[in-house]
């Protein structure tokens, strides 16, 4: 029988290992699933993981997909280290996308500098305030924040569905439920010319040392992660755990409605009825992912950036479904999990006794 | 009036019973001390199983199963991970809901748009012919009726049995039921079958009778609202089919607003059953030591026999 025995320390070198082995896993797993669909296993493989990158077009791409899913996987790195659990992201990302899209339609037409300026704090602000409901409702009321923050990412998903066909529709629009076409003015600087890549690339590696410094060297930092490890311990030392949740779930809504400003003046150009392939979600995986740890959320928003692009390339040259990108991300953190269970403990054989 | 009073009655059913199936299971997994978020993932995967097997072989009890054991399969992968290999509650259920909506949009690409005719309805002889009454209490499909045995059975099981004195022991304190020789593991093992089994049969209702065709998520987090159903009924099984049918209300509410005629953008009025959730949840959680009375004590922390 194989036991498993709890090391006396947590191990390491499991903690780098770890999500490799989940990802090899989560590789050989897919080569299965695309062996159990039918499809030829190499060319999917070709299709799934260097098509995508095999051109600047594409390498650009990996950015504008990695940008969102690591500005908001930091942030939520920082919450979940807290215990804080935002799992509303998306919603955030919705009302970010909402508030920026408002100014930017109020100022049609203004060609001046401040307009973009003006979306993006809308847009930090428009997160903040969804996500300060389930900070208020946790702090005040005890309300548990996982559900509170997940009804509220359904609200804004009808909201924004709402808003596109009445009062934000473009009125020469043919009645399409979509925004007008931002103006130059409300639009991201693209980085490269001939692709999407804009701003929010620099933005979110500028995220990526931000949230560094602010776990590793601040006495901030410091609470989050001891009210994580060992929440009474964190009382004893005095921090107090309600502002802990407000700085996490405030932390979270403001990136992850950047993240979603970032998608309408940018990669869309204009308020849409769908404005993002669950990042919102798809951020809790790419956390988990690297380890908590803003560097490691680096590496793994590229990696699930990659499994985006790689399901809309094989739905393309294999013509398999798009649902595949999920159960890809759903695998790996699956794995991942699975995986953890090494740093902890050992595999060890059981003694009959 | 008497028609359509009586044909709303009827929606709020079809709309609280998978709330029913899937909230009662996860009450079981919650007395035991485990916590999973899974249930939306469960569901789903109950939903497409169920309607793939109705579609392919037409019979509904072939369905049901096929929903029950899809949603016993994910809960297996959720136990697995967690009390074998020990790895976050949370995060594991939050895998589960998300590779349950990638697996059943994988496995439902090729049903969507195909129409089921629906479980047929279980017409009890004599009472159903009776005005009204026959109509609202004995004509339905078997899982409306199947929904209160079970909670009913559930009650009976955790209030008036020794099994479910162990599984309530086990979720209040994981270590003095280990003490007392109890099977920590295996007792949470079965309850999060259970709840998977519950979950599945919940999506087999969305899929089989309340739409009844597949669409890529189509559960449109009733899972999540489940969760919430079972701290609304303070973890107590007669609450609970109280809060599901106040859900299923509300939820039915847009259905027929235009009837009553309020000109409310429909959008809007969807957003009732997730508004609904928070102010609910905030009425009940505010109370702190009602919560703490009533909670399973070791709820969603992981238990391993040598530490």
């Amino acid at each position: 029988m194989i036991a498993l025995q709890r090391r006396a320390h947590p191990s390491r070198l499991m903690g780098y290992l770890a999500p490799l082995i989940a990802f090899v896993l989560t590789l050989l797993s897919g080569l299965l699933l695309f062996a159990l669909l039918g499809v030829p296993i190499f060319e999917a493989f070709h299709a799934f993981f260097i098509e995508p990158i095999s051109t600047v077009y594409g390498l650009a791409e990996l950015g504008v997909k990695a940008a969102p899913l690591v500005i908001i996987g930091v942030a939520l790195s920082i919450g979940f280290r807290a215990q804080v659990w935002n799992i509303g992201a998306e919603g955030q990302l919705i009302l970010g996308g909402i508030a920026g899209a408002a100014v930017a339609l109020y100022f049609y037409e203004v060609d001046e500098w401040f307009v973009l300026p003006l979306m993006i704090l809308a847009s930090i602000l428009g997160g903040m305030l969804w996500a300060s409901v389930p900070a208020l409702l946790k702090t005040r009321f005890n309300v548990n924040e996982i559900l509170t923050s997940l009804m509220l990412t359904y609200v804004a998903a009808l909201l924004l569905s709402w808003l596109v066909s009445g009062p934000m529709r473009d009125p020469d629009g043919f009645n399409f439920p979509e925004s007008r076409l931002f103006h130059d003015a409300a639009l991201l600087p693209r980085l490269l010319s001939g692709t999407r890549l804009h701003i929010g690339a620099l933005v979110a590696l500028g995220v990526v040392v931000a949230g560094w410094l602010l776990l590793s060297k601040t006495l901030l930092g410091f609470a989050l992660r001891v009210n994580g490890a060992a929440p009474r311990a964190g009382a004893h030392a005095g921090f107090s755990q309600n502002r802990l949740v407000w700085v996490a779930l405030l932390l979270g809504g403001g990136c992850a409605g950047v993240a979603g400003l970032f998608e309408v003046a940018g990669p869309i150009g204009q308020l849409l009825p769908n404005i993002s392939p669950g990042y919102g979600f798809t951020a809790i995986i790419v956390a988990f992912l690297g380890r908590l740890h803003p560097v490691g959320v680096l590496f793994a928003g590229l990696v699930m950036a990659l499994s985006y692009l790689g399901g809309e390339s094989a739905q393309i040259t294999l013509n398999l479904p798009l649902a595949v990108t999920g159960v890809f991300q759903g695998m790996l953190l699956f794995f991942l999990l699975a995986t953890d269970v090494l740093i902890n403990y050992r595999i060890t054989r059981k003694r009959q006794s | 009036m008497n028609e359509i009073l009586i044909l709303t009655i009827l929606t709020i059913i079809t709309a609280a019973t998978p709330l029913v199936y899937a909230a009662i299971g996860e009450l079981v997994v919650e007395r035991a001390g485990v916590l999973n978020l899974g249930v939306e993932g469960m569901m789903l995967a109950g939903a497409v199983c169920s309607f793939a097997t109705a579609h392919h072989t037409g019979s509904g009890m072939a369905a049901i199963v096929a929903g029950m054991l899809a949603g016993m399969l994910m809960a297996l992968l959720f136990a697995f991970l967690t009390l074998s290999l020990q790895s976050s509650q949370v995060a594991t259920g939050l895998a589960l809901t998300i590779f349950g909506v990638g697996l059943s949009a994988l496995i439902g690409q090729s049903l969507v748009g195909i129409a089921f005719e629906g479980l047929p309805s279980l017409n009890i002889p004599m009472l159903s012919n009776l005005p009204v009454v026959g109509q609202l209490l004995f004509s339905h499909d078997i899982l409306v009726y199947g929904s209160f045995v079970l909670v009913a059975a559930v009650a009976w099981f955790l209030n008036r049995t020794r099994a479910g004195l162990v599984l309530r022991s086990v979720g209040d304190s994981h270590d003095a039921a280990h003490a007392l020789g109890l099977k920590v593991i295996r007792v949470r093992y079965c309850a999060t079958l259970f709840g998977g089994a519950c979950a599945g049969i919940g999506g087999s209702y969305l899929s089989l009778v309340y739409t009844p065709m597949w669409g890529e998520n189509m559960s449109a987090g009733r899972g999540w609202i489940a969760l919430a159903l079972v701290v609304f009924a303070v973890w107590q099984p007669g609450r609970l089919l109280l809060g599901a049918y106040l859900f299923g209300g509300i939820s039915i509410l847009q259905l027929h607003a235009q009837a009553l005629g309020i000109n409310v953008p429909s959008q809007l009025m969807s957003m009732l059953p997730y508004v609904t959730t928070i102010l609910v949840l905030v009425l009940i959680s505010r109370n702190r030591g009602r919560i703490r009375r009533n909670a399973p004590a070791s709820i969603g922390q992981p238990f391993h026999p040598t530490t």
